[in-house]
């Protein structure tokens, strides 16, 4: 007994020490994986606060720039209700629209970034909606060029999102001109460009194919756009790795819209159903 | 008086590696991490609980800002530990010079040696947490010797600067 306290005497600053660094380590383990992560991140009332105001200020240097982004996206956007509103007007009526065919299953949510990472291996946006917007974990983070991320801790005012520049990230894409589906991951190298992988060997790919959203998922809609094919590395064999351009530059980013999907649960509930 | 002083600067540094420091990105990687001048500015004593709840503590704010998990309390506990033992490798002090020990009056080639291992060590630490894993070593070595330098730079002139401004 008296040996054992002699050695915690002799060794208690080493002892504290290896008892911080437990704790540290404990926090980058939790940090990583997708649903522990609660207690360190950058979402609560502090440093969402902290980061809110001083964007504030940040925000009056980029008005001009920010603006030209909207403008440019409404004139995509009108042009689309142009052609749209055409269409029905020249189409002669040879249905009668259902009630289930002018059903909206999603909608957006508006919101801004209040801190933007991309320089680490594990990056994460934090995002000025929260519970009082109704967000909920996992639902898809975009903007008028691409894909972002997708939420991981939703606290009261802000939340968490994790990036498309996340090394456990992993979402659903296909390519544009066909239904060929992989996932999109990053290898962390990169910020610019994501890596598309499994996708068939007998899917013809070309340097500038665009990729899309592959609507596999409830978490996008089908059809965003991602970016496009950069080069591919290991052509002919099993390995093969797609390099993607994204459209996005994920070092500017301020709009994000938060994508809401009405048919989740539905979902969710089909795919638990027994296989049996 | 000089205690508070040593504190304020602290507080100050923290700030500026959260708004400014964090934000500078050069070619994606290379960071500066001033923040490690707490290992150099917090004065030595005898017991050092304090200091090494204070440097986990530190970190863990930093960790906070910028959603890494605890990475940065990880690190800067590392070298918090083992600073006393390059104290005594660099500067051949012992128990009783503690009190008096200030790093300004020491001499330059023996404070760039101290300040340097310290920082090395750190960012290595920083880096290869960040990477978490055996693969793209390369990077974490590259990312380890620029932003050192990098960081070195601006510790060491900034604390030319201070310095300069306290003689007159």
């Amino acid at each position: 007994m008296q040996q054992l306290i002699y050695f915690i005497q002799k060794y208690r600053y080493f002892l504290f020490f290896l008892f911080l660094e437990l704790i540290a380590f404990q926090l980058i383990i939790n940090n990583l994986s997708f649903h522990k992560s609660k207690f360190i991140n950058s979402a609560s009332s502090i440093t969402g606060d902290f980061y809110s105001k001083t964007n504030s200020i940040r925000d009056y240097f980029q008005l001009d720039t920010e603006n030209k982004e909207l403008l440019n996206e409404n004139l995509i956007l009108r042009n689309k209700l142009e052609k749209l509103s055409l269409s029905i007007d020249t189409s002669p009526i040879t249905k009668i629209f259902e009630k289930t065919d002018l059903r909206q299953r999603y909608s957006y949510i508006q919101g801004r970034i209040e801190k933007n990472q991309f320089r680490n291996n594990y990056n994460f946006l934090t995002i000025n909606l929260g519970k009082k917007d109704s967000l909920v974990p996992e639902m898809g983070v975009i903007n008028s060029k691409g894909i972002l991320g997708i939420t991981e801790n939703v606290l009261q005012r802000y939340s968490r999102v994790r990036s498309i520049l996340n090394k456990n990230s992993k979402i659903n894409a296909k390519l544009k001109n066909s239904n060929y589906f992989g996932t999109l991951t990053w290898d962390g190298l990169d910020y610019n460009s994501t890596q598309l992988l499994d996708i068939p060997r007998q899917a013809k790919l070309k340097v500038g194919d665009t990729i899309i959203t592959g609507g596999m998922s409830s978490i996008f809609p089908e059809g965003i756009p991602i970016g496009s094919i950069d080069n591919i590395v290991n052509e002919a064999s099993i390995k093969r790795i797609i390099n993607i351009k994204l459209f996005n530059d994920m070092s500017n980013l301020k709009n994000i819209y938060v994508v809401k999907d009405f048919d989740k649960q539905q979902l969710v509930n089909l795919e638990k159903t027994s296989n049996e | 008086m000089n205690k508070i002083r040593v504190f304020l600067w602290i507080i100050v540094i923290l700030f500026l590696q959260i708004l400014v420091l964090n934000n500078i990105n050069f070619s994606q990687h290379i960071n500066p991490y001033l923040y490690i001048s707490f290992i150099f500015l917090f004065p030595l004593t005898k017991n050092r609980f304090i200091f090494l709840t204070a440097a986990f503590f530190y970190g863990l704010i930093l960790d906070f800002f910028s959603d890494t998990g605890g990475i940065h309390a990880a690190s800067l506990l590392f070298v918090a530990f083992f600073r006393l033992y390059f104290i005594k490798l660099f500067f051949r002090k012992n128990n009783i010079d503690y009190l008096l020990f200030n790093l300004h009056s020491e001499a330059f080639g023996q404070v760039f040696n101290y300040v340097v291992t310290i920082t090395i060590i750190h960012h290595f630490m920083l880096f290869s947490l960040d990477n978490f894993s055996f693969n793209n070593i390369n990077i974490v070595l590259l990312n380890t010797l620029y932003s050192s330098i990098f960081t070195l730079v601006l510790y060491f002139l900034g604390s030319y600067i201070l310095r300069k401004k306290q003689l007159h």
